[in-house]
């Protein structure tokens, strides 16, 4: 098999002394054996395989993206920042064109941190991919950018960040929200009014195997990216998918992650969840780096891969196929909805229960975005966590119109604290964040 | 009295020294054809007039099976591969003659496909069948659970003058090197072998009955009869021999460079608190990356005889050597003529060199003092530029803890040590320039000798302990014994010890010399269904390079 090689940067980092408890599954043993996977496979002796040493994200590039409760350093351990810190370097390699691609393979994961952040939620703290995205955007300049979710879990910290970013494309594939945690991301999540299509979900029925997801990948991931045309493609690639994750009820392949990633070629992949971590992730990681180097990874298998057991049903192929046709359906009407969906509102409210499973936090939210055709639009968050904490946030968005900026600006100036114990105001284009 | 020998690719070199003091010195050009005949030169001379029932030890550093290697003067060696899934074979590094077989151990040690004696014996057949007579055996994970290995070869013992097995070369997980570092000790065995015995018979000639012991490419040595089957072990302790004869003459106990500068390279190494810095998984040559544990050098291509040229409006020393400086009757113009016309050596005609340095000087518009003063700035900014980037690679290594992430040691050197010919007029700028306090060791031209005869024994251990599975494993020696479920980690530190000692006394390591330390040691719970299955542990221990006792650095010779 000749293929074409690339460099591909690794950013490994197993955090061998960080657990969230003893036998939780973010535990160190969690990467222990796929460093020894990698290790032995000799992967970082291949010319075009370039480990890098992680850098410590800044409170700053949180601060960028999030609004953590009371503040970023009150949230996140130094293991957030070295992940966070990973991802960013992978990002500077890539974009420096040090190298083709790079992976950063670093825990703990992220994709479950959503905006506000009251404390961890799915594992996750603070959204290591957004928090890089918007390293790039403030090193590198306005990018539009793709976020391909194929963790299992619906990627519901993602989305919910960039639900109103026409230039960040999100795109989710995971097991059914009926079945599994965090219980959303179905087909009519679709992207708040100023940023119609840029959120896409893909709910898959349990079972599912390689042929599903690759059905969906060139039927409907494939053909959006080509439109949406992003300047950057990352997978937030998470491995419970596989057929023995303890987690899920998948049937995703080492193979078929390695194809996935042959495929959609992200420039930067980053290491969500998976905690099957004997019997899968050693496989899929070393499958993911071959296929990312452009490396023959035909040969890796799980030591006990069986594909006739792991065939997807006739019933769950068909459904898939229907899923992905009404993805496509929605994705090709997006233009035409805005009028329906906002009517003659100037400003769209949402309310949003926001459970931290693992911190057992609850928030109640109201989220106001300015209804706006020149950018994403401004947005006002009201959130109130049963810590008794209620705060207020003032959001202007990435690439912002004058008017967005200025009502912001306004308002923020205007707003009393009262009841909120702290006020905050983000400036995305400025890189400015204020609390009072 | 101590007799060091190094056998180098030009001279080889002895020295005798007698109560940490050196007694005498020889040199005699290397005779590639006949090291034996190179040893017994140089050994004669030197012991003329003493009593070789003087001697406590002779300790030989050899360029022997690093040159069949370069010199591809090996032998044809059948390699048998149980590769398991992950890499094709198409990217492994194995040779011609070679025999994918089934069977696989996974990370754990844990056999999850079986190997297949028919098959086995179907291959070996194929492989005697084209003459082959040498054997490398390498199964993935084989250092987790050496038993396949094992089977394999006492399947195919019988059929081949020697069996190299795959777990034996290194504790360290790396498949790829592994499949090198076998091939290449089956490839040298017999070479080596031969070696072995001549020099054994050698020395009995010459009346000489005390230890024998081998430099390897970790700066340590072992005992010439245990080295035997591990010939791989002794490629590239020539720059391991200079490395270790500079840790003798100088009071390092800091963090330090070494350069060992050249006539074509320099060799720059790194001490951390006064210990020579190891390569992480293993050494390099031509190409084969293995897991020979060896000092940590980097090499770059200029030295005291490097062409000097102008290229393109820009002044450009090396990488290449075509013969001495101008000032010694070279062809070109060189770094050391630059030397010579700024009056920082004595050594050739002066005019030589002044005449070699004029048409650069032209065509810089310079005289040709500016100009030997360019050549000589730069050369030394080269080297500087080269160890900035050499520590700057150590620093940045990976680590996989967050406390090594935050509180990570960093290499700060102070002193920089310089040896060979153009040392005493580089040693102060460079020194300068690296901010460190420059130091010539005395004797430094025989620093290889006295390196070898000084150098202690090394070894290195390393343990698997799975408390679910109740099993220690040790890979380099082919160990797995059972042991209880509430096995600790100090307990496996404990057994590391003691299998350590015996190893290294059984290379020949005096009682004295035996200071072990532990390099690694990991304790992961293993948890399955949210309950706590066992301890999955992992130590390693070594004795790190270092001097024979007795020896107070710097002060005694």
């Amino acid at each position: 098999m000749s293929k074409k090689q690339r460099k591909t940067g690794l950013i490994f980092f197993p955090a061998f002394d960080w657990a969230i408890s003893p036998t939780h599954p973010e535990r160190e043993e969690r990467l222990l054996y796929t460093q020894d996977q990698v290790f032995e496979e000799g992967l970082l002796d291949f010319e075009n395989i370039i480990e890098y040493k992680p850098g410590l994200a800044t409170v700053e590039d949180i601060n960028r993206i999030h609004i953590c409760v009371p503040q970023a350093s009150d949230v996140i351990t130094e293991s957030h920042l070295i992940s966070a810190g990973g991802a960013i370097t992978a990002a500077e390699k890539v974009m420096s064109k040090e190298v083709d691609n790079a992976f950063a393979l670093v825990r703990p994961p992220g994709h479950h941190a959503m905006k506000v952040v009251h404390g961890a939620r799915g594992f996750c703290n603070v959204n290591i991919e957004a928090i890089m995205v918007e390293y790039i955007r403030k090193h590198y300049g306005p990018k539009r950018i793709a976020i391909v979710d194929t963790d299992c879990h619906h990627g519901d910290g993602t989305q919910e960040i960039y639900w109103h970013d026409p230039n960040t494309l999100c795109i989710s594939i995971h097991q059914d929200g009926r079945t599994l945690y965090p219980g959303t991301g179905s087909t009519d999540e679709f992207g708040g009014p100023n940023a119609l299509g840029t959120t896409i979900n893909v709910p898959l029925p349990p079972r599912t195997s390689d042929e599903g997801f690759l059905h969906v990948l060139e039927t409907v991931i494939m053909p959006i990216l080509a439109e949406f045309k992003p300047d950057i493609v990352i997978n937030s690639a998470g491995q419970d998918n596989h057929y023995t994750d303890p987690i899920t009820n998948m049937r995703f392949s080492a193979q078929g992650y390695a194809r996935l990633n042959e495929r959609l070629a992200p420039d930067i992949a980053v290491l969500e969840g998976g905690y099957s971590i004997e019997k899968a992730l050693p496989y899929v990681n070393v499958g993911i780096i071959l296929a990312m180097a452009g490396l023959d990874y035909s040969a890796v298998r799980e030591p006990d891969y069986n594909a006739e057991a792991l065939r997807q049903s006739e019933q769950i192929t068909q459904y898939i196929e229907r899923t992905s046709s009404e993805v496509m359906m929605l994705w090709k009407k997006r233009r035409d909805m805005k009028k329906s969906i906002v009517g003659t509102n100037k400003y769209i409210k949402r309310k949003k229960q926001i459970y931290y499973d693992t911190d057992g936090i609850s928030e109640q939210q109201e989220e106001t975005v300015r209804v706006c055709d020149a950018c994403g639009g401004l947005v006002m968050i009201d959130s109130f966590a049963d810590t008794g904490t209620r705060i207020h946030a003032v959001i202007i968005p990435g690439q912002s119109c004058p008017v967005c900026r200025e009502e912001g600006e306004a308002f923020f100036d205007r707003l009393q604290k009262g009841k909120y114990r702290y006020l905050y105001f983000q400036d995305r284009d400025r890189d400015i964040f204020i609390t009072k | 009295m101590i007799l060091g020998i190094d056998v180098g690719g030009t001279h080889t070199d002895a020295v005798l020294i007698d109560q940490f003091k050196i007694k005498k010195k020889a040199k005699v050009p290397t005779d590639t054809h006949n090291l034996l005949n190179s040893l017994l030169q140089v050994t004669t001379t030197i012991l003329a007039s003493e009593d070789p029932a003087k001697l406590q030890r002779v300790v030989l550093s050899t360029t022997l099976s690093t040159n069949a290697i370069v010199q591809n003067k090996i032998k044809r060696v059948g390699m048998i591969i149980a590769s398991g899934p992950g890499l094709p074979p198409s990217l492994l590094p194995v040779p011609q003659n070679t025999c994918f077989i089934a069977g696989y151990v996974n990370h754990r040690g844990i056999i999850a496909a079986d190997i297949n004696a028919e098959e086995i014996q179907d291959g070996g057949a194929k492989l005697s069948q084209e003459g082959i007579d040498h054997l490398g055996v390498v199964g993935k994970f084989s250092t987790r659970n050496p038993e396949q290995e094992l089977k394999i070869a006492e399947i195919l013992s019988s059929r081949f003058r020697h069996v190299s097995l795959g777990h034996r070369m290194s504790g360290h997980l790396n498949f790829r090197r592994r499949i090198a570092t076998t091939y290449l000790n089956s490839a040298v065995w017999d070479l080596y072998q031969r070696f072995v015995q001549d020099v054994l018979q050698f020395v009995h000639q010459q009346g000489i009955n005390v230890p024998i012991y081998i430099l390897k490419a970790d700066g340590g040595t072992f005992e010439v009869a245990k080295s035997a089957d591990y010939p791989v072990q002794t490629i590239l302790s020539g720059p391991a021999a200079s490395i270790m004869g500079v840790l003798s003459m100088a009071q390092c106990n800091e963090d330090a460079i070494a350069l060992d500068i050249g006539g074509t390279t320099t060799d720059i190494a790194v001490f951390a608190d006064g210990v020579p810095l190891l390569e992480s998984l293993g050494v390099t040559i031509e190409g084969h990356k293995t897991l020979i544990r060896g000092l940590r050098t980097r090499s770059i291509g200029i030295g005291g005889d490097s062409v000097v040229r102008r290229e393109n409006g820009k002044l450009v020393i090396g990488p290449q050597r075509e013969g001495p400086a101008a000032a010694l009757g070279g062809p070109f113009p060189t770094p050391t003529d630059a030397m010579i016309v700024l009056n920082l050596t004595t050594i050739g005609e002066r005019d030589k060199a002044v005449t070699a340095l004029e048409p650069i000087a032209r065509l810089l518009d310079k005289s040709v003092v500016e100009t030997a003063q360019q050549i000589f700035e730069e050369a030394c900014r080269k080297i500087v530029t080269a160890v900035r980037s050499f520590i700057e690679e150590i620093n940045n290594q990976p680590v996989y803890t967050i406390h090594e992430m935050l509180e990570g040691r960093k290499i700060t050197p102070k002193v920089l040590y310089v040896v060979g010919g153009p040392a005493a007029a580089m040693a102060g700028p460079l020194g300068v320039y690296l901010a460190c306090t420059p130091f010539i060791p005395e004797n430094s031209e025989v620093a290889n000798a006295v390196g070898a005869a000084l150098a202690r024994t090394t070894a290195e251990l390393t343990i698997l302990a799975d408390t679910e599975r109740r099993l220690l494993t040790v890979g380099e020696e082919g160990i797995q014994i059972p042991i209880p479920s509430r096995f600790t980690s100090e307990e496996a530190i404990a057994v590391g010890r003691e299998r350590l000692r015996e190893k290294a006394l059984a290379m020949g390591a005096k009682e004295e010399d035996l200071e072990i330390e532990v390099i690694e040691n990991q304790e992961f719970n293993m948890v399955r269904d949210s309950y706590t299955a066992g301890k999955n542990i992992r130590v390693k221990v070594q004795i790190k390079p270092g001097l024979i006792s007795g020896f107070t650095r710097g002060k005694t010779l």
